[in-house]
């Protein structure tokens, strides 16, 4: 078995209020020198194939047809061992 | 002539909607689910607001994939009439059907609102009852209106016409202080190229009834009506 570590963030450039709010509290409760902070989502997936390369293909295709929306947002992954 | 409400589990704002073509506008209207593969004998298609699939991922993100959305999509390529509001804007733009998308509002907060709209190309057959430069009163009440597309996108929409509504005060004016949820060219409407699709945040169905206290909506539905009405006549 494999797994799929999916990471969604925000493009660059889009303004995340999320990401805004987590940098205030943080200031907010004394932390300093931050420059900024972006939230995005972590989705973790088992594949049953042990073929890295069919792995890679078809996280590849979850991510451009559901994972993400590629209007607003970019993604990445690595595989690993399960 | 028939209006369908596209049902999604989590949908919450279907029955206002079939509330105001049954009992305001008078006209035939059904359910359809997000399984259905043929959406039947209808003329217009309202995507109703919600919590789609509980807005998991992101809203939209898994009801634009059902398979009532490729029969939707058929529909509109044949030039058939579909309004989708708040979450039904979100699985549009979801599903490709309308540019952009709809990011969390800027203040983050959840909002719940009436909300005054300008109204801007009023030559479409979703706001022909009104003027443009009209304020109206529409409530809205959401997490994720906040919408964004490339500037260039943004350019040609504006150029071709395809703002319906934008957020304003009172009077009429447009501006950052109008603005509630950081929307690009406080943009609250929009239409797509072809003229047939249409996605908002506010919501006109919670404004088409006087005995709710606002019925500035129902000029969404009645121009829908009547652009329906004109196509049947030249059919026959």
């Amino acid at each position: 078995m494999l797994k799929a570590i999916v990471t969604v963030m925000l493009k660059k450039g889009i303004f995340d209020p999320q990401g805004r709010a987590v940098q205030n509290g943080l200031e907010s409760i004394g932390f300093e020198g931050i420059g900024s902070v972006r939230v995005g989502k972590q989705i973790e997936l088992t594949l049953e194939t042990k073929d890295r390369a069919e792995a890679d293909s078809s996280v590849h295709e979850m991510c451009d047809k559901m994972l993400s929306n590629p209007v607003v947002e970019s993604y990445s992954f690595e595989i690993v061992e399960a | 002539m028939n209006w369908g409400v596209l049902l999604f589990p989590g949908s919450n704002c279907a029955e206002d909607c079939f509330h105001v073509i049954d009992k305001v506008l008078g006209k035939p209207v059904t359910y359809l689910w997000h399984k259905d593969t043929d959406l039947g004998d209808v003329d217009a298609i309202i995507i109703p607001g919600g919590f789609s699939y509980g807005d998991h991922l992101r809203p939209g993100a898994i009801a634009h994939l059902s398979p009532a959305m490729t029969a939707v999509k058929d529909f509109a390529d044949r030039g058939g009439l579909v309004i989708g509001i708040c979450n039904g804007f979100q699985i549009l733009t979801e599903a490709r059907m309308l540019p952009g998308s709809l990011l969390q509002n800027k203040g983050i907060k959840f909002l719940c609102q009436d909300q005054t709209l300008k109204l801007d190309n009023t030559d479409t057959p979703f706001t022909s009852e009104y003027d443009p430069g009209d304020v109206v009163v529409f409530p809205i009440a959401h997490n994720e209106g906040n919408y964004y597309a490339k500037p260039k996108t943004i350019a040609e929409m504006e150029q071709n016409g395809q703002i319906l509504f934008r957020y304003c005060n009172a009077d009429g004016e447009v501006s950052d202080a109008t603005n509630p949820n950081g929307s690009i060219n406080n943009i609250a409407g929009i239409i797509n190229r072809a003229g047939n699709v249409v996605g908002m945040m506010p919501h006109p169905e919670r404004s088409s009834d006087a005995v709710l206290g606002l019925s500035d909506g129902k000029g969404v539905f009645v121009s829908m009506l009547k652009h329906l009405e004109a196509k049947h006549g030249s059919d026959q």
